[in-house]
């Protein structure tokens, strides 16, 4: 698009804007003065920006995730609140509307659920798997910055240019130039293309990081089943992603240089868009809820003080759903005119899947049947999310039934539906995660108090949410709508709804409270707070730098579980011998090649040749430069290591 | 510090006997996983071709557009080069840092030229008013060819660079490493080329 007057570039004209304007304008200010009066940017920049440490990137993700789970709420609580009162209220305009629910739902997938992801792999599987990194710890730092240069090129589309509004998936001819002259569609291609090479690379990461990194003796059977869910995530990211940077490169293509992959005319074939982009998007759903299924193992073992239930069966359910994701994603469009055969396929392979999920919950179920439970905020989020889960995946089964569908497509059944399994999997997965290796990473526990406040405001928002829209959806209320008249009788229900979502809203700043209070008032603990079965409690919490001074020999599952039961008996280990331990050193490769990636998507967002060609010239010469680069590691001598371990009070 | 790398990986070859890994291989094997999602993207390209091949809306196609001496003379030329890097990689293997840079200018002179003759063949295409925005099918047609060009084009900076590191450091486990992973990539680019030479020129002029 070209620029001809400021108010293209600037989005004017709406007081919500303004406010952000002013909200982000202050924001980057007092960052600034503060990091200054605290002469806190060399620390900024060695400490963080350059670290390629596991646990540091970890910590960054999460906190970049947590920013955009307020983003992407605050954009649910606007369409909610434009829908609590019908026909009279134009507090979003159509167009406004439009913009929200995509950044709402592109933001939520891409750049809430999946960093948290991430975090959550980073803070967690070195230490399970008795490692002393991940397997490329630069790659790691640069899949880090990719996805947040894509993430902020996204997020500035909202004062910049202006947002995409043709929904989270882009279909096209809705996202193609001639119904989408604006570069919102731009900024969505870039925003995801970039932070996709970071998933992709991430993929890549942990899949060699758990083949080949893992302490001596933990053979695969012998994993932690959250290192399970992990890798066939992974697998899973690997064999989707790459279909995701064909489409979206196919869909800038057409927008660019005129092609007409996916247009109405010239031969062009939107049809294909919607097959390739949901060949990603429905293995998509199972890369990010695989690993919530692995932290309920892991914390469900825990808090019931017996060893997981029906191991084999849950790896064996883990693998099969990462291969029938890939054979479910028509019935993203039943009511397309695929025809019965192809229909009565998906439908079954969707149902399949149903199968190795119900085969886990019971595995859960019996870990805690005659366990001693104790009731610590990951286990609430774990029982919380068991029920709410079933219903998500029943209500999923009758929308896989494909002569249904035909009702249900496009209804607010659907939304409800979708937002049951991925708030009731994956986003109670995480928090239950994040709760339970918060000790681990921090070295004190989260307050219990205001965590159980926002337990029940979460737990309770939700059902007052989302029910009534599974009502209305049998009702006829479809998605997309930012209005609708008095008379439907859609009114009652939608206010309702809305009252749900401000509870969850709520919720949220009780965690954040319940964050800023626990680091005021916190009480440290030791290695090992909640007794612990894996090897992450085996080590100081937070984890030294090194991670295990010594790297562990492992002889059975849950092998942390299995010495202290030795040591109980009285079996003492031998004294440490140290040796020299071979580590990465920081890097600001990742930072700066991830800043031309950004310029250079600028560029292609608004078409500035002068801004392209700097940004694809710096991403080569960084890369060159790190290819050239030999001077990448250093050995921490025994005498440091000796230190460190003193100090966190371990036998030296 | 490349020496450090290298002894470090001389003296420990045991998965973990100290704790320690073998980078050299994972960073190998991480490369086999990245051609593995490389093999996605040109299967979901071929199948948009496949998809929009006879989606011409009345402009020229494939049997009026391709000449095919032009396009043997870059697959032989692509397959020699495929070969000679192979040669590169004996000659390594046998400690021979003359032959190695010696072959690797060769395949990437081999290179080059099938880069020459790619470009000449789309801009003639161009001129004869074939564009990326005529039809669907010169869409999928352009971009699939032109990514495995695009990749073949970033494997010739790659491989300069690294006959520069092999010239300053010689054959060490770090730059065998990375002779053995650029000649991965380059017979796998091989390989699309030959589905690409079948898929979309020999059944093209049909």
């Amino acid at each position: 698009m070209k620029i001809t007057k400021l108010s293209d570039f600037f989005v004017t004209g709406d007081p919500l804007i303004y406010g952000a304007d002013v909200a982000i304008g202050l924001t980057m200010v007092a960052i600034v003065v503060a990091l200054t009066a605290f002469k806190r940017w060399g620390w900024l920049w060695r400490e963080w920006l350059t670290t390629v440490d596991h646990k540091r990137i970890g910590i960054m993700y999460v906190i970049a995730s947590l920013l955009m789970l307020f983003r992407g709420g605050v954009d649910a609580l606007l369409m909610r609140t434009q829908l609590a009162l019908p026909d009279s209220m134009e507090f979003l305009k159509p167009d406004h509307y439009n913009d929200i629910f995509t950044t709402h739902g592109v933001i939520m997938i891409l750049f809430m659920a999946m960093p948290l992801m991430f975090g959550l792999f980073n803070l967690t599987v070195p230490l399970q798997i008795g490692a002393r990194d991940v397997a490329f710890p630069l790659l790691n730092s640069l899949s880090f910055w990719l996805f947040f240069m894509g993430a902020m090129l996204f997020n500035v589309s909202f004062v910049i240019g202006g947002s995409p509004e043709a929904g989270w998936l882009a279909y096209p001819p809705l996202s193609e130039k001639m119904f989408s002259p604006g570069v919102g569609q731009d900024f969505y291609i870039w925003g995801i293309q970039i932070s996709g090479i970071g998933s992709l690379m991430t993929g890549i990461n942990f899949i060699v990081t758990i083949l080949k990194m893992r302490a001596p003796g933990m053979k695969l059977m012998k994993m932690p089943m959250f290192t399970w869910s992990v890798l066939s995530s992974c697998l899973t990211i690997i064999l989707a992603f790459p279909i995701l940077t064909v489409t979206l490169a196919l869909l800038f293509i057409d927008r660019y240089f005129g092609a007409h992959f996916f247009t109405l005319d010239m031969g062009g074939n939107p049809m294909m868009y919607i097959n390739l982009i949901w060949m990603w998007g429905h293995p998509e759903v199972y890369i990010v809820v695989l690993p919530a299924f692995g932290i309920f193992s892991e914390i469900v073992a825990t808090f019931s003080k017996k060893r997981l239930f029906g191991y084999g069966s849950m790896v064996f359910a883990l693998m099969s759903i990462s291969i029938f994701s890939f054979f479910t994603w028509a019935h993203h469009f039943f009511t397309m005119g695929s025809g019965a055969n192809v229909n009565a396929f998906f439908a079954v392979t969707t149902m399949i899947i149903a199968i190795p999920t119900g085969v886990k919950i019971f595995n859960w179920l019996f870990t805690m049947y005659k366990g001693k439970i104790t009731f610590e905020l990951p286990m609430l989020w774990t029982m919380a999310f068991i029920p709410c889960f079933i219903v998500g995946g029943m209500t999923g089964v009758m929308l896989s039934v494909a002569p249904a569908d035909f009702q249900f497509h496009n209804s607010y059944f659907l939304i409800a539906h979708f937002h049951q399994v991925l708030i009731g999997g994956v986003v109670f997965g995480y928090f239950a995660g994040l709760y339970y290796w918060w000790p681990k990473v921090f070295g004190f526990k989260l307050n219990d108090k205001l965590g159980k406040w926002a337990f029940w405001l979460w737990n309770i928002g939700f059902y007052v949410c989302f029910m009534p829209q599974y009502v209305l959806g049998l009702m006829g209320m479809t998605r997309r709508v930012s209005s609708y008249s008095w008379d439907t009788g859609w009114w009652s229900w939608n206010f309702v709804s809305t009252i749900g979502g401000f509870l969850m809203g709520i919720g949220f700043l009780f965690q954040v409270w319940q964050i800023l209070h626990s680091i005021k008032f916190m009480e440290r603990v030791k290695g090992d707070p909640w007794g612990g079965r894996t090897l992450e409690w085996s080590i100081p919490s937070p984890a030294p730098f090194y991670n295990f001074a010594i790297t562990p020999k492992v002889e059975g599952r849950d092998d942390w579980w299995r010495r202290k039961e030795l040591a109980a008996k009285g079996v003492q280990d031998p004294p440490p011998k140290y040796e020299p331990i071979h580590m990465p050193k920081n890097s600001g490769t990742p930072i700066v090649m991830s800043l031309f990636w950004f310029i250079l998507g600028f560029g292609f967002v608004f078409d500035w040749l002068w801004l392209i060609v700097p940004g694809a010239i710096g991403i080569a010469a960084t890369m060159l430069y790190h290819s050239f680069n030999y001077d990448t590691d250093y050995y921490v001598t025994v005498d440091e290591i000796k230190k460190t371990e003193a100090k966190a009070g371990r036998v030296v | 510090m490349a020496n450090v790398a290298a002894n470090h990986s001389s003296h420990d070859h045991d998965h973990g006997h100290d704790g320690h890994h073998d980078l050299e291989a994972l960073r190998t094997m991480g490369f086999w996983i990245f051609i593995i999602t490389d093999c996605i993207i040109f299967g979901t390209l071929f199948a948009t071709y496949a998809v929009l091949m006879n989606s011409t809306a009345g402009g020229p196609t494939g049997a009026e557009l391709f000449e095919m001496p032009g396009v043997i003379a870059e697959t032989f030329i692509l397959l020699t080069s495929s070969f000679t890097s192979g040669l590169a990689v004996l000659s390594m293997n046998r400690g021979d840092k003359k032959g190695l840079i010696g072959w690797l200018i060769v395949t990437a002179l081999l290179g080059a030229s099938f880069i020459t003759l790619e470009v000449t063949e789309f801009l003639k295409m161009i001129d004869e008013g074939a564009k990326i925005s005529t039809s669907a099918f010169l869409s999928a047609f352009y971009t699939l060819v032109g990514t495995h060009g695009i990749h073949v084009s970033i494997g010739l900076i790659w491989m300069i660079a690294l006959m520069l590191q092999v010239a300053k450091r010689g054959i060490t486990p770090v730059t065998k490493r990375k002779i053995g992973n650029i000649s991965l990539y380059w017979h796998f680019l091989d390989v699309v080329w030959i589905f690409v030479f079948t898929i979309v020129y020999m059944m093209g002029v049909r």
